[in-house]
This record gives structure tokens, sequence and C-alpha cells, in this order.
């Protein structure tokens, strides 16, 4: 399992309902039914993600995203996942604002644009940074809204949420000192659990 | 004579069922006996956990997959899905597909004999509701010794009845799969099919239903009866490819067939007219437009759907406007409300409507994975 996925896995409690947003093949979800009899369902737009997903019994709906979650109640679920989506989105507080609806607590996972390699990228060769973790060009990405570490720290401070555990992960999704100090820096991959102000 | 493809189930005969206890219908009478013709595929296993029930739609039948003989021209209607290898795969499924009550192609029907009269049952045929057509299937499903379906499978009013099936029958569907399907008509729907009906009604030949017994056929109302249906089973787009503004002859400036479309749903038309009963067309529109689970419910569909327990697969078509992408979402929406398992795709086809009835790779790929899955469940051998 990949290994942002992994530390996610950790963070979720037994028996939650669990929505994951761009769930891809549902190794997550799969891995946490099994694991931690947790109930749910992943939604995807990916074809083959979306297949793999049917086959191996995983609950999947072809939604996207950017039409929001109004298909699902208010308080419905306990956790609201979004791994390497967020990026990809329309308008990422809005969505934001609809998990945070349907659950108390969400946790998301993106590329850190302040990760030292893409600083580096863009300040000596340019050019808008490529990478493992942002493997496209400028003008075919899905990625329209890249941010940093602290971008998303300040949106949740803005919108009066409680951040409740954040993480970083470099290109193997490991943990290092270095990224435990200055994750904006050394995070490749930001990794955040956040909740309704006052559900903390 | 030619050779059977390896992916075919191979010559297949009917086979009937005959039943004397009473059916009680939701309409207020009773059935005192009837018949239902039927097909299977594949081999019922010794546990009975592989048997795979397959719905059929408006003017479909028993004959769902295979050849009736060898140089058979046409293989059943869904020959693209059921066989070896195939998405309802019959080296590990027992299939069985039948002919609903009030059909025409060898079912207890307005064909057949009303035993009270000694003629024709014709328009005097009960009327015919899914919840009717589901309560018949679980009786042929008791004859055939299965228990439990390993899955439910249908497509448009064949997906109703699957519907019909996790609601009634709980404990008798392992996996329901409702294929370009709706929880319910529209008003649109409802509309068309009341031009059908009217079509077919205001024929001079259809003398109020007994036209058998005036040696005729209700040719012309049942022509644009199928002339009006097929046209919201494809897309404009579709149709668009299919004919343009072709032209069979140069304009003649009269009311001969003159484009190419006019001519396919002539052609269409007058096929249908000579091969379908005018009453059981009449009788499957209505028990379209009746299906309504939510009904009693307030409308409160995800109300509707608490007793069902299976997981279910949902799909539509992106150019179905006859029962949209956004119906099949209704469902979808309501089954997440009500907290069952369930997965939905939308498969992007050009074909509308009559695209469940057609190979399409991404709709195989997903249904496949969707019946490996029904074979894991049931810890079907080689699974």
């Amino acid at each position: 399992m990949r290994a942002d996925l992994k530390l996610i896995h950790g963070w979720v409690p037994e028996g939650a309902r669990v929505l994951d947003l761009g769930c891809g093949d549902g190794t997550l979800l799969d891995a946490l039914s099994r694991d931690k009899q947790v109930k749910g369902y992943g939604l995807e737009i990916d074809p083959d993600g979306l297949t793999a997903c049917v086959a191996r019994g995983v609950n999947v709906i072809e939604q996207n995203l950017d039409e929001g979650l109004a298909n699902f109640d208010d308080n419905a679920y306990d956790l609201v996942i979004m791994t390497q989506a967020l990026q990809a989105l329309r308008r990422p507080d809005l969505m934001l604002d609809e998990m945070l609806r349907v659950a108390g607590e969400c946790i998301i996972t993106f590329p850190n644009f302040a990760y030292w390699r893409h600083r580096l990228y863009l300040g000596f060769k340019g050019y808008m940074p490529v990478s493992k973790s942002l493997p496209h060009a400028w003008y075919d990405t899905p990625n329209i809204h890249l941010s940093t570490f602290n971008d998303f720290e300040r949106l949740c401070r803005d919108k009066g949420l409680t951040i409740t555990d954040q993480a970083v992960g470099n290109g193997e999704h490991e943990a290092h000192w270095s990224s435990r100090l200055w994750p904006n820096l050394f995070g490749e991959t930001a990794i955040f659990r956040v909740s309704r102000a006052g559900d903390a | 004579m030619p050779e059977l493809a390896s992916d075919s189930v191979g010559v297949v005969a009917p086979q009937t069922a005959h039943f004397d206890d009473p059916l009680a219908l939701a309409c207020g009478k009773t059935l005192p006996s009837y018949t239902l013709v039927y097909e299977t595929y594949g081999t019922l296993n010794a546990e009975g956990t592989n048997a795979v029930l397959i719905c059929h739609a408006l003017s479909g039948h028993h004959h769902a997959a295979g050849r009736h003989h060898e140089d058979d021209r046409k293989p059943g209607w869904w020959d693209a899905h059921i066989g070896p290898g195939k998405s309802i795969d019959t080296n590990r499924f027992f299939v069985v597909s039948l002919n609903n009550l009030g059909g025409c192609h060898g079912s207890t029907g307005p064909l057949s004999i009303n035993p009270d009269t000694g003629r024709l049952w014709g328009p005097d045929f009960p009327m015919m509701t899914v919840s009717d057509w589901v309560h018949s299937q679980a009786r042929l499903a008791d004859r055939l010794g299965i228990e439990r379906f390993a899955a439910v499978v249908g497509g448009s009013l064949g997906g109703m009845q699957v519907m019909q099936w996790a609601l009634d029958y709980p404990e008798r569907i392992a996996h329901a799969a409702v294929i370009a399907a709706t929880p319910r008509l529209s008003a649109q729907n409802i509309a068309f099919n009341e031009v059908a009906r009217q079509a077919i009604r205001s024929d001079p030949d259809f003398h109020d239903g007994w036209y058998g017994e005036h040696d005729t056929l209700p040719r012309r109302g049942l022509k644009l009866a199928r002339m009006v249906g097929h046209i919201t089973y494809l897309s404009e787009a579709a149709m668009g490819s299919k004919f343009g503004r072709d032209l069979r002859q140069d304009l003649g400036y009269g009311y001969d067939v003159e484009f190419q479309v006019e001519s396919y749903l002539r052609h269409q038309g007058d096929t249908f007219s000579e091969s379908f009963d005018a009453n059981t067309y009449l009788l499957m529109t209505k028990a379209l437009d009746y299906f309504d689970p939510a009904a009693p419910h307030g409308g409160d569909l995800a109300a509707a759907l608490a007793p069902a327990k299976c997981p279910f697969l949902v799909v539509s078509f992106s150019t179905d406007w006859r029962f949209p992408p956004w119906r099949s979402r209704e469902l979808v929406d309501a089954l997440v409300r009500a907290d069952k398992p369930v997965s939905y795709a939308n498969i992007d086809s050009p074909h509308g409507h009559d695209a469940f009835l057609l190979p399409e790779p991404r709709y195989q790929a997903v249904f496949a994975g969707f019946m490996a899955r029904v074979a894991r469940d049931q810890q079907l051998e080689g699974s």
C-alpha cells in the first residue's frame, strides 16, 4: 500500500463510516473494511479504478467531485478521506466545506508545491516543476490548484477549522527528521487531519 | 453450416414449467394456473449457489443466449453478455432466462386460452405488475431447486424486476445488477407509452383487443407503437451516424419513403407488428408505468429500499435519454441514503438506451468485474 494510505489506515477508527473521494482502485477502502470493519463508499471517475473497485467488492460510485457531495446527507459519515485529489478540483475550498458537512472529520493529502526540489526546479530552471509527485506538464496537468503545506494550514485557519494531525512524506512517503522540522520545505506530500471547529 | 463461436452457449432449447397453484396478482385478480417458458445455460452446482436469473425488457423473452439451431440467423437477445468467458460466464454460472407472464413467446399470456371461457385470454388477460412477475419467477426458482440466486440481472424493465427482487425476496437474492433502468417512469416516459397504446387501440383492426377472433392483427397500430418506441431506444447521435439525412432515392416530393431513417423505422415497425402481440405490448407498457416502489412510502425511495440486503451494481449509459443516467442516480442515491452496498458506473456510449444490449469494452469490464465478485462471494470454483 502507498505510504500515505498506510498512514491514513492507522488514523481511521474501527467501524467508522467513511467516504473516500477519489478512491482509485479501492485499495484503502478494501483494507479498511477487512482490517477495521469500516463501511462506506468510494467516489471515482477513472474507468480503470472504478472497474477495479467493482471487481474487489468495494462500493464505488462514479461521481465527479467538482459537482459536490449533495447526494450525501449532513453528518452521514464519521470521516471523509481525499488523497491526492484536492489539487485537481475546481474549488478546493468549497470541497473542504462539503467534506466537513457530511462528516465531522476529514483526512486530506496533496502534493506540497513548496517541497525543496520543486523550489529548486522553479527557482533555477525557471520552469514549472515536473517530478514524481507532479508528473505532468503545465498544459495538460489535472493539478489546477497547486498549494503548499503552509497554504493549506492558512486555509484551515481562515475557515476556523481544527487541524488535529499533520504529517508530510518524502518521495517514498516516509517521515524524515528534516520534514518534521520544516514540513513546508522538506515534505513532498502533505497529509492533514482536519475537523470542524469545536469538534476536536 | 456455420460453426458456433466458442464463446457461445451453443444450441439451446426452450423448456416449460406448468404451475397449478393460483397466483394472486396486484390487480386483485388471480391466475388459476399458468405456464412459464424458459431457457437455461450452464450447470447448476450441487449446492445450488451459482444460479443467475435474467429478467427481460419490454419486448424481450426467454431466448437470451445461444441459437435455437445451428444455422439460426440471430442469437439470443443478450448473447453479447452470456456465454463461456463472457460477463455472465456460463462456465461458472447456471443462467435462467424466462418469458414473463403476459408475454407472447410461450408463457401464459393474452395468446393463451382462458380456462374459464375456453377462448383466448386476449384483452381479458389480467394486468401484470413487476411484482407479479417477480413472484412467478420465484416459483420457477422453487421448481428448479434454486433457494437463492447468486445474482438477479436485468436491463430496462428487466432492471425494475431486479429492484423488486431485492425488496420482495431479500433472502433469495445475493447480488443485484440493475442496468439502464429507473426506479419509476417520468411523465415523459408514460407519455411515450400512452402514444404507443393509443396507436394500437385506435387501429380499426384492434377490435378492443379481440383481433384474434376477427382473424386479423392491429398491424398499423403496433407498427406505429414500435416506431415511436424505437426512436426512444436510440440516441440522436446514433441515428445521425447510422442514417444522417441519407436518401433512399431522389426526392420525389411525396410521402413515399425518401430518407433512410424512414425506411429503417418502417421496416422495424413492420417486422415487429408481425411477430409481437399487441395485447402483450399494451400490458407490458402498463407494467412499466405502474412500477414505483417508493409510492407506498410517500415517494421516499430510500425508505422503500429498507428491506434490500444484497450488494447492487447500477449501470447507466451516457446517451440514454429514455432512462438517462440521472434516473439511475436516483436509485444509487437512495441506496446510499438507505445505507446499502452499491456501485455505480455511467458508461460512455453513443447507442442510447439500446446500449445495454450491446458489447462495449468498459461496460463489459465493469459487468464482468461485478460477476467475478459474485463468483467469489458465492465461493464458486475457479473464482
